[in-house]
């Protein structure tokens, strides 16, 4: 199969190339965040390093690292690196004020984000000759806007569907000849079940790729896409914090994303020391916006699990290659492509008036997310009525859906219900097989 | 007067009833009535019991969650179009009937009716002057 690339030069240069490249935008860009970002100048300060110490990328490893606590600590403008005259727009995580990333970009930062997702809609087989149907929710989250931003700068004729309304999804991508489609893996699974429903085969309609991403997903699962739809299933990477899709894309190969690391400087390193590894080790992914302007994150914490790897690839991209995540870190789960903390939960049941007793299933059915919470019922709330306590469950369902963004199904069950392993009960339950 | 009914929240599950009975035989508390709603999360079983009060305290600290609520018992003659009459009464109050379940005594050839309304003392009154008698606490220990 014959290469295209967005930006060749970039692709596929060579090692020495792009690590000059890397090293004199850090430079720069640690001078940019000392002298603007306060927050990050006391981190440096305390661990002794000044900008002159960063000579490269090879000084890379001698900065403070930064976490979703800081992100948390500096909300909602410490960590903002330009005056709000200069930034275009902003886009933000579900959650509480604590949980919620809000991120801000200058047009630059727009521009360089859409070179990413462009990147990855031609690493896909994209061109200019292609109609992409973005069916990733438009709106505050990053998934519509980067895809769609991508699409226009390959030139394809964008359909910029956002998620739901299978109906029509379906009938634009026929009466359209979609030849690209841009969503979840799941929403992707489920319209192809759709399509199936309705009597469609594969070839009935001009679907062609996929690009899917914003939540984890097997091989089996891209087998069964690609089978329904008669496509090739991609994936893509990235994550608010960072920018939003398109900080890694997977390309005709589909073993691994490659990391547009002349934006984002990908580093795996020991949870525990903040040791970086060495090349093919599993540990946590750890990413530097090397010149994004407006919210410029210097070694960024994912608290995923990842491998990085540098072995040739069939494509001709020379960029490095990070696998699908293999975990996390910390507590934080991803379901219908929604990060939800635990925490988010008992925070809704203690402003309820509920003791913070509860479980979290999730599981995957028909590729489906399905989410689940069991809350310990109290003796104050407890009623004789089953009216009262099945309205109880919905209200709480509807507060835990304004919270994360996401419609959970709540089950009020019986006090100490909620097994408990050593005294401590089990929070989480997640059945979905994804790794 | 009303009379008291233990509500207790039981989990779906087999055999979840079982250790509930249990406890209130072996503190020798007779259940007069019983009915059990079932959702798909969970059963709520409602009890008129000889002795609210012991039976209350033994299914507490067994950890049951329990619910003392005042609940309506009135006799009724035992033969067709009975039930019916108490219920026109109510409706022609406008009285909301939540739940209700009946039972038969030992002794009388009654049927006594169960009422779960909002206004007791409403209920109370509109039947009473239609005829019905209401049973009390000493009745339910008699029954």
């Amino acid at each position: 199969m014959s290469q295209n690339y967005y930006q060749k030069e970039i692709e596929t240069m060579s090692r020495e190339e792009m690590k000059k490249l890397q090293s004199e935008k850090l430079v720069k860009q640690v001078k940019h965040v000392y002298e603007n970002v306060p927050y990050y100048k006391n981190l440096m300060d305390e661990k002794g390093v000044k900008p002159e110490d960063i000579k490269g990328i090879d000084d890379l490893h001698k900065l403070p690292f930064l976490s979703k606590a800081d992100l948390r600590d500096a909300y909602p403008y410490g960590l903002l690196a330009k005056p709000l005259e200069d930034c275009v727009r902003i886009h933000s995580t579900s959650g509480t004020t604590g949980r919620r990333v809000v991120a801000f970009y200058t047009q630059n930062d727009v521009d360089l984000w859409e070179d990413c997702c462009a990147r990855a809609i031609v690493a896909a087989g994209g061109s200019n000759k292609d109609v992409c149907q973005v069916a990733y929710g438009y709106g505050l989250f990053t998934g519509g806007a980067g895809l769609h931003g991508g699409s226009h700068k390959v030139g394809c004729l964008t359909l910029p569907m956002s998620s739901g309304n299978t109906d029509r999804q379906i009938q634009f991508m026929e009466d359209l000849k979609a030849t690209i489609l841009c969503c979840t893996p799941s929403y992707a699974a489920y319209i192809g079940e759709s399509l199936k429903e309705q009597g469609y085969k594969p070839e009935d309609i001009p679907l062609k790729a996929g690009i899917f991403g914003a939540e984890p997903w097997t091989e089996e699962m891209r087998r069964g896409i690609e089978e329904t739809l008669g496509i090739k299933a991609y994936d893509i990477y990235g994550l608010t914090e960072t920018s939003g899709p398109g900080v890694a894309f997977e390309c005709s190969e589909q073993t691994g994303m490659h990391v547009n690391e002349d934006h984002f400087y990908a580093e795996i390193i020991d949870p525990d020391t903040g040791e970086v590894l060495p090349e093919g080790s599993k540990g946590e992914l750890v990413f530097t916006a090397l010149d994004k302007e407006a919210f410029p994150l210097l070694r960024y914490r994912t608290r995923d699990i990842c491998v990085l790897t540098r072995k040739e690839c069939s494509c001709g991209r020379t960029l490095v290659k990070m696998a699908k995540p293999m975990g996390r870190t910390d507590d934080m789960l991803i379901i219908r492509g929604v990060n939800v903390f635990p925490s988010q939960i008992e925070t809704v049941l203690l402003k309820e008036g509920y003791e913070p007793n509860y479980q979290i299933v999730v599981d995957r059915v028909n590729n489906n997310d399905t989410f689940e919470v069991n809350v310990e019922m109290t003796p104050e709330k407890f009623t004789d009525k089953v009216s009262d306590i099945l309205s109880m469950e919905k209200s709480l369902a509807n507060a835990m859906k304004i919270m994360l963004g996401i419609n959970p199904t709540v089950h009020l069950v019986a006090p100490k219900s909620i097994a408990r392993s050593e005294g401590k009960a089990v929070r989480v339950v997640d059945k979905r097989k994804l790794i | 007067m009303s009379i008291k009914q233990l509500t207790v929240f039981v989990e779906n599950k087999q055999g979840a009833v079982i250790p509930i009975t249990e406890i209130l035989s072996e503190n020798n508390i007779n259940i007069r009535a019983l009915s059990i709603a079932e959702t798909e999360d969970f059963g709520i079983l409602r009890l008129i019991v000889n002795d609210v009060d012991a039976a209350e305290k033994m299914l507490k600290e067994a950890g049951y969650l329990i619910k003392v609520t005042d609940v309506v018992g009135v006799k009724i003659g035992d033969a067709p179009g009975k039930l019916t009459e108490a219920l026109k009464v109510l409706s022609e109050n406008k009285i909301n009937l939540e739940y209700l379940y009946a039972f038969m005594a030992r002794t009388e050839r009654h049927a006594y009716v169960v009422l779960r309304v909002e206004d007791n003392d409403l209920a109370m009154k509109a039947l009473t002057t239609s005829g019905f008698h209401i049973i009390t606490e000493a009745d339910v220990d008699k029954l």
